[in-house]
Parts: C-alpha cells; sequence; structure tokens
C-alpha cells in the first residue's frame, strides 16, 4: 500500500482526559479512508490531529509524531499555515466565509498568491466544476454566498477547500448536516476525486461507509481497534469489539 | 366567599401595579418628546440660512450677527478627528481581545481596564486632559480637544466593537484557519467582514458621544468665533456653543444657542436611527 | 472511470507559489497588538497618576479630613472647604436616584415581561436616543422647561402648602436648584437602569415563568415571585451604576443647580455639585495659589469614587452572568 500519512505513537490529552491513545496508523494514499466508530471514541480527534486544528482548543496536549511526504507536521519549525493548507477540511455543519460566492472560492486562491484576474476567474470556475456546483451559481458569483441552500452550501465548502490545492481531503461527517439528495451529491463528487486526493472521514452512518470507503478505520475509547481494507473488514472482521459495533450492539 | 376575594385580591394587585408599569413606560416617552419639542420650538424658528452658514459676528458673546458656522464645523473637526484617531486604537484592539487572545487572563485585565475608562466621566477626561497639556505647554486647541476627546472615545468604541466581535460563531474562523490562513489574516479578512455591521455602529456611537460632550472640551479645546484653520489654535464646539451664549442678555445670542442646540439634536438623532439603517446594509454577506 | 478526471488533473499543473512575509507579518503583527493592548491599562493608571500628583500641595496644606468635612469655601483666603460641594453632590444624586429608579424599574418590568417583540423593538431605539442626547441639550431643556415649571408652579404650592415639611421648604425664589438638578438627572440616568434591569430580568429562563404560571398566578405574581427574586443584584447593580453616572455628569446638572456654594437645607435651595465646581473654575485654576490642587484632588476624589461604584457594579453584574 502506498502510505501518505503515517501516525506514529499519538496521544491526545484535553485537559485531563485521554482522547487517543497510542495510534499507530498509516493512511494509504488516492484512496476513501474511513474512521468509524461510536460516539466519543475519539473519530474527530484523531481526524483533527492530521491539520493542526486541536491546538485551536484550550488545555489540549499531543505527544507523538503525524507524518505527512516525510516530515512530522508537529515539528516546531513547521509553518502550521503550510500543514493546514495540505490538508481541506469539510465541517458538518458547512460555513461559508461572510462573502460572496466567488470569493468564497477564491479566498484560499487569494491567500496563496493568486492575483486577481482572467487566470483567477477560471481556477473559481474549474473548483465550482469540481465541486459540483457551477451550473448552479455561474450567473449570480456576486451575491452573498449565505443565500444559497444548504447542500448547495456545503458544495461551496468543497470547492472552496479544494482551491487551495491541497493533497488531502478531510472530512468530519460532511453529509450528515444535509437532505439526502445533497448528500448523494457530496459522495458522488468525493468517489470521483478520491483518483487525485487522499480522503478521510469521519461519518457514523454505516451505510455511508459501505458505500464509500477503501480503507476502514475503526477506533472505541480512544483506541485503535481494527484497520484493514474496506472488504476485508466488512467481510471478515477480526476483533469482538468491531463485531459488535457492526451489529450495532454498541 | 373566601375564594372570590382571593381572587379580586390577586387581580386588583394585577390591575394596579399594570396601571404603574404603564403609566412609567409612557412617562418615558413622553419626556422624550418633551425634549424635542422643546429643542425644536426654541431653535426652529432661530434657524435660517445666515446661521448655518456665517460666523459670529462681533465676539460670540456679545455680538448679534451671525451664526454658529464656527460651532459645526469646528464640533465636526473635533469629533471626527477623535473618531479616527479613536479607529486606529480600538478596531485592532478589539480585534485582539475578542479573537486572539479571547478567554486569557491578559484579556480580562485589557477588558478590565477598558470597562474603567468607560466609567470615568468626562470631566474628569477633561481634567487630565488639561494637566497633560499644562505639562507639555499646550494651550487650549483643536489638537488637545482632539487628543481628549479620543481618550474619551477609545472604551465606548472598542467596548462596542468587541461586544460584536465576541459574538461571532468560532465555526467561521475555523473555516479561514482550515483553509491555511494565519491568525492575522482571518481577523482581518473574515471577522472583520462578518462583524462589519457592528463595528460601523460602535463607530458611529463613539462619534456621537464625542459630538455631544462639553465637559471634556470646556478645559482643552477652548472656544473662538473662528473656523481653526490650524489644529494649534482654539476651536468652538456646538455643545460650548450652547452652554456659553445661553446664559445672555442679548436674545439674539441666545437664538445662537438655540439654534446650535437644534443643530447638535437633529445630528445625534440622525446617527442614532442612521446607524441602525446602515447596520442592516451592511450585514448583506454575513452569516446568521 | 479509470482514466482521471480531467476535472482534477488542474492541480497537478499548479506550480507552487509561496508568498513571503506572510508569516512575518503574522508574528508582527501579533507583537504590536501585545503593545496596542498595554494601552488601557496605561492610560488609567496614567490618569489617577497625573491627578494625585497635581493635587499634593493641597494635602499638605490641609489634612484630608479637614477639606471634606470644612464648611467654608473661600480659596482666596486659603479656605478649601468641601463639605457644601460634597453635601450637594450627594443630595443631587439621591434625588435623581429617588425620581427616577421607580419608574425605570417598572417600565422594564414591562418590557421584559408583559411586552411583546414589536414593543421592545420600538422601545430600544427610543431609550438609545434618550441615551443618546447631550448633556448641554439635557440642560436646556432644564432651563427652558424643567426651572421655570418649579419656579412657576411647583414652589408656589410648595410653599403654600407644604411649608412645615423641613425638607421642602426653602427661601430660594429661583428654581435653580437641587429638585431640578434631580429631574434633569433622573430622565439622564433612566435609560440605564432600564436596559440592565431589562437585560437581566430577559436572561431569566422561561422555565421558572412557566412553572409559576402553571400553578395558576398572575402575572405580576410571577414576576413579583419567580423573576424579580432571582435578580436583584443585578437590579441593585443596575441601581449603583445609575449612581456612578448621576456623580459624575456635569453639565446638564451645572446649568440648573445654581452654584451656590452652601449647605443646601432643602431640595428647592441651590447647591453646587462637585463635578459643576470644577467646571466652572478652571479658568482660574492657575492663579489663585492650591487652587488648581484642590480643583484636580476634587476630580481625584470623584473618579475614585465612581470607579469604586462601577467595580461593584460590573462585579455584581458577571457574577449574575455566570450563575443564569
Amino acid at each position: 500500500m502506498n502510505t501518505h500519512i503515517q501516525i506514529q505513537d499519538l496521544n491526545v490529552y484535553y485537559e485531563k482526559n485521554q482522547a487517543l491513545k497510542n495510534i499507530n496508523l498509516d493512511i494509504p494514499r488516492d484512496q476513501i479512508t474511513v474512521i468509524l466508530g461510536p460516539s466519543g471514541c475519539g473519530k474527530t480527534t484523531l481526524l483533527k490531529s492530521i491539520n493542526r486544528f486541536l491546538e485551536l482548543t484550550d488545555g489540549t496536549h499531543v505527544t507523538g509524531r503525524v507524518i505527512i511526504d516525510g516530515k512530522n507536521i508537529y515539528d516546531p519549525d513547521i509553518d502550521v499555515t503550510d500543514v493546514r493548507k495540505k490538508a481541506g477540511l469539510l465541517s458538518q455543519r458547512p460555513c461559508p466565509l461572510p462573502m460572496s460566492i466567488y470569493d468564497n472560492v477564491a479566498y484560499g486562491l487569494r491567500l496563496h498568491g493568486h492575483k486577481k484576474g482572467k487566470s483567477l476567474d477560471k481556477k473559481v470556475e474549474h473548483y465550482l466544476q469540481a465541486a459540483g456546483l457551477w451550473d448552479e451559481v455561474k450567473d449570480r458569483f456576486d451575491s452573498p454566498a449565505a443565500r444559497l441552500s444548504i447542500g448547495q452550501q456545503q458544495r461551496l465548502c468543497l470547492a472552496r477547500g479544494l482551491a487551495i490545492e491541497p493533497e488531502i481531503l478531510l472530512g468530519d461527517e460532511p453529509t450528515s448536516a444535509l437532505d439526502p439528495l445533497s448528500a448523494k451529491h457530496i459522495e458522488s463528487r468525493l468517489h470521483e476525486l478520491k483518483q487525485a486526493y487522499t480522503i478521510v472521514l469521519v461519518t457514523h452512518i454505516l451505510r455511508q461507509a459501505r458505500r464509500l470507503a477503501d480503507y476502514v478505520v475503526f477506533m472505541y475509547l480512544g483506541e485503535l481497534i481494527e484497520y484493514a481494507p474496506a472488504n476485508q473488514f466488512f467481510q471478515n472482521p477480526q476483533e469482538e469489539r468491531t463485531r459488535s459495533y457492526l451489529e450495532g450492539e454498541i | 366567599m373566601k375564594k372570590k376575594s382571593l381572587f379580586q385580591r390577586k387581580h386588583i394587585e394585577e390591575c394596579f401595579y399594570m396601571f404603574w408599569m404603564s403609566f412609567s413606560f409612557l412617562l418615558l416617552i413622553g419626556i422624550l418628546i418633551f425634549i424635542l419639542i422643546t429643542v425644536i420650538s426654541k431653535g426652529l424658528p432661530a434657524l435660517d440660512i445666515a446661521m448655518l452658514t456665517q460666523t459670529p459676528k462681533g465676539g460670540f458673546y456679545l455680538g448679534k450677527e451671525g451664526g454658529i458656522l464656527n460651532a459645526i464645523l469646528g464640533s465636526l473637526y473635533l469629533a471626527g478627528g477623535a473618531t479616527i484617531l479613536s479607529i486606529i486604537i480600538s478596531l485592532p484592539l478589539a480585534l485582539y481581545l475578542g479573537s486572539y487572545i479571547q478567554n486569557t487572563k491578559w484579556a480580562d485585565v485589557v477588558r478590565l481596564s477598558l470597562d474603567v475608562l468607560w466609567g470615568i466621566p468626562s470631566i474628569v477626561y477633561g481634567a487630565f486632559g488639561f494637566t497633560i497639556m499644562l505639562f507639555f505647554g499646550l494651550r487650549a486647541s483643536l489638537l488637545g480637544g482632539i487628543i481628549v476627546l479620543t481618550l474619551l472615545e477609545i472604551p465606548i468604541m472598542c467596548r462596542a466593537m468587541e461586544e460584536v466581535v465576541r459574538l461571532m460563531p468560532e465555526e467561521l474562523s475555523h473555516a479561514s484557519l482550515a483553509l491555511g490562513a494565519n491568525r492575522m489574516e482571518t481577523a482581518t479578512k473574515v471577522v472583520a467582514r462578518q462583524a462589519l455591521p457592528g463595528l460601523m455602529t460602535a463607530i458611529l456611537l463613539a462619534f456621537g458621544r464625542a459630538i455631544g460632550d462639553a465637559a471634556s472640551v470646556l478645559f482643552t479645546a477652548g472656544f473662538s468665533d473662528q473656523i481653526p484653520n490650524s489644529i494649534f489654535r482654539p476651536a468652538a464646539s456646538l455643545p460650548l456653543a450652547i452652554f456659553f451664549q445661553l446664559g445672555t442678555p442679548f436674545p439674539e445670542v441666545q437664538e445662537r444657542a438655540y439654534a446650535s442646540a437644534l443643530v447638535l439634536t437633529v445630528i445625534v438623532l440622525t446617527i442614532s436611527f442612521g446607524s441602525r439603517w446602515l447596520a442592516q446594509r451592511l450585514s448583506r454577506f454575513s452569516i446568521k | 472511470m479509470q482514466e482521471i478526471n480531467p476535472l482534477v488533473v488542474e492541480r497537478y499543473n499548479a506550480k507552487p507559489r509561496r508568498i513571503f512575509g506572510r508569516s512575518i507579518l503574522n508574528k508582527v503583527t501579533e507583537k504590536i497588538l501585545l503593545l496596542v493592548s498595554l494601552f488601557p491599562i496605561i492610560l488609567v493608571l496614567l490618569i489617577i497618576i497625573a491627578l494625585a500628583y497635581r493635587s499634593q500641595p493641597i494635602l499638605t496644606h490641609a489634612s484630608l479630613w479637614d477639606l471634606v468635612t470644612g464648611k467654608i469655601w473661600k480659596p482666596l483666603q486659603g479656605n478649601f472647604g468641601f463639605l457644601p460641594f460634597i453635601l450637594g453632590t450627594v443630595m443631587v444624586t439621591c434625588l435623581s436616584l429617588v425620581l427616577a429608579v421607580p419608574p425605570s424599574l417598572f417600565a422594564a418590568i414591562y418590557l421584559a415581561e408583559y411586552s411583546n417583540a414589536r414593543l421592545r423593538a420600538l422601545m430600544k431605539p427610543l431609550l438609545d436616543l434618550l441615551a443618546a442626547i447631550p448633556s448641554v441639550v439635557y440642560g436646556i431643556w432644564g432651563v427652558l422647561a424643567i426651572v421655570p415649571l418649579i419656579q412657576n408652579h411647583i414652589l408656589p404650592f410648595v410653599n403654600q402648602y407644604l411649608p412645615f415639611i423641613p425638607l421642602l421648604s426653602s427661601h430660594n425664589p429661583t428654581g435653580y436648584g437641587i429638585f431640578a438638578g434631580g429631574v434633569v438627572l433622573a430622565v439622564m440616568i433612566a435609560p440605564f437602569i432600564v436596559n440592565i434591569t431589562f437585560e437581566v430580568m430577559h436572561s431569566v429562563p422561561d422555565c421558572y415563568r412557566e412553572a409559576s404560571l402553571a400553578m395558576g398566578s398572575t402575572r405580576w405574581q410571577m414576576v413579583k415571585s419567580a423573576v424579580i427574586p432571582q435578580v436583584i443584584p443585578g437590579i441593585l447593580a443596575g441601581i449603583v451604576l445609575g449612581a456612578s453616572r448621576a456623580l459624575g455628569e456635569t453639565m446638564a446638572v451645572l446649568m440648573v443647580v445654581g452654584n451656590v456654594a452652601q449647605i443646601p437645607k432643602s431640595i428647592f435651595d441651590a447647591a453646587y455639585p462637585l463635578p459643576a465646581l470644577i467646571a466652572n473654575n478652571y479658568g482660574e485654576m492657575m492663579s489663585i495659589p492650591l487652587y488648581d490642587a484642590a480643583l484636580l484632588g476634587a476630580a481625584l476624589m470623584l473618579l475614585l469614587i465612581i470607579l469604586l461604584f462601577n467595580i461593584i457594579s460590573t462585579t455584581i453584574l458577571y457574577r449574575l452572568k455566570r450563575r443564569i
């Protein structure tokens, strides 16, 4: 397996509670990896350790290494904004920035050096198409992003995240706030995008995991229980707790 | 029988208090209207083009001719200059307190100081300003007035701004940070945008307070018949124009006081209502 | 679907770009902001220190006790008795509280518990307007409307029917006095008291109200027993805050209170509150020895008392907000 992200000896503490216990995991490149588990097991914490979002909460303490492209992203001389540029985050509740649709997508592009002009316009169009939103907004770029429906907003957040040209896409239950049609839309986008991006998703919907996953990671109470390619995981789970979870008991 | 009287008592009590509540409520509104009517009825007859476009001729206290242009422009320069200086300090400070160091002990200390400054009456700012001016050998002037008004405005503006910034949902800054922006970019491009209506309201609020203040400029800006042409000369202001010209034996001079009162009230009214309208217009892009 | 989607290919063609200086700008800004955050603290200290320094001479001239209890104010002769001014300040402030608090509380209760959202939306701008009216405009209203009212209607009435009440009988024929000051000041502090009382009442959760109403109480009974007991500290805080605004208010009071340095014996007597003293005499401050120290000392005294009130009030409100 071609590994993109290596997580080594990761331990995360929120004040006195240990949220993640000794995680050792390799995440494959250009595949959809799904993190499963009952609520409170640390899925989101694990996800947020990849783009260094944990440090936004006070009282968080992280030990261990997360290695992307050969470098430990928790190294003191790494610029955290570079790390976040590499990994785009799609949150559960879509959060458009207080700007027009165009500016939302262009935000990341402008941050990282693109100037106004035709090339910027082309890129904005390109990423809106990649997110499947282009047709619906092509004649109202300058209207406020706040006016879009929630499904459209989530696709806008996807376009925005793609525009920073990341290598990794992180999704924190990206469809749970959406109606089924919009959810399907996002899922098909992700399925297409995995050809060029390493995607890590957190979900509590087993059926979504079955639909999307190439690789599955199962967590329980902060510990890594089992991880395997999707077929193997769903058809032949090795651990007791995995089986209980798949049968709906925990 | 007992039940009935208890029932009656309950409701008599209710009516009694309802009466007093409605009365108080109407009293406050009535007084507001009373004040406005007093100011308008005295000021309107005194207003004409000459009043608004000329400076007092023959001295503001004795001269019978001319108008209040000195005070109108003086007030605009004083409050305008102070507001601009105040924005330079308050806006970054509010963004810093509201989003960078929100919940730290240092933020609490700074906020406490701002609250203390907010409560200081303008006469004390005036006395302090006067002391500082003496120390530096400055005379009563436009500059002195602007500096003291800036000190007066900063706590008001900063407090109001910080409140708006703090109310912002965290997800917005997170969304920006997730795209690889650093704190400064997030604060200026996202937080400030979202909070823009509230920030404008804060600015107008502080401006309105400054333009109406007399006690602080009394010591520090002086008064003059002329429109200030240098920041080192004294400047007239509308509140002092009222104060100095009200108690005069000459009715023409008194007219100037009434006109100043009306102009000042109209300015404050416009700001009060205008800021609401402006806030609504500016919230076009804000995420609810 | 094995062919790479052209929509995605673009990414590989992008040249890596860097803006140098983003990170430096971020770090520099953070340092500058830290410095700016020192400003309020330094200013507070500076104000207190500057006033204390300039008022020092008067404290070597006479003891604090003598200054505060002295009745004679003749600066030319070196007599600096502040008692008349302190009493004037206290009486005007107390009167304004007596006049302002009951209507403000009732109005706030009405807004918080009885009115609908539309009425509240209407009232808020009006209250804001009352709070925004400048002090001198209140003063001019006082001079044009309240003083004549007192002089022509209230005083004659009181002198004719109520001369036996000591606090009300006065030899002051004009309407300029503590009563006028109290009325004007009351209107000025009312919006603050209404706002704070409204805020604390509004933040009481509805479950308490529902519990009381479900047992068949009238609205007023509900307010009296379920809401008000919880917000008494908040109401007190509002009153204390109103008092501190009243203490510091200068211009409006100055214009209607008479400005006579005497110990007032009646609410219709003229008085001379501290802020008015400072404002009226700054011109002569520098020409009479010790006058500036005395006046700046008065300013310092006023400042410290107001600060005390403010800190008490804010602490109460802060604790209340955390509880609810």
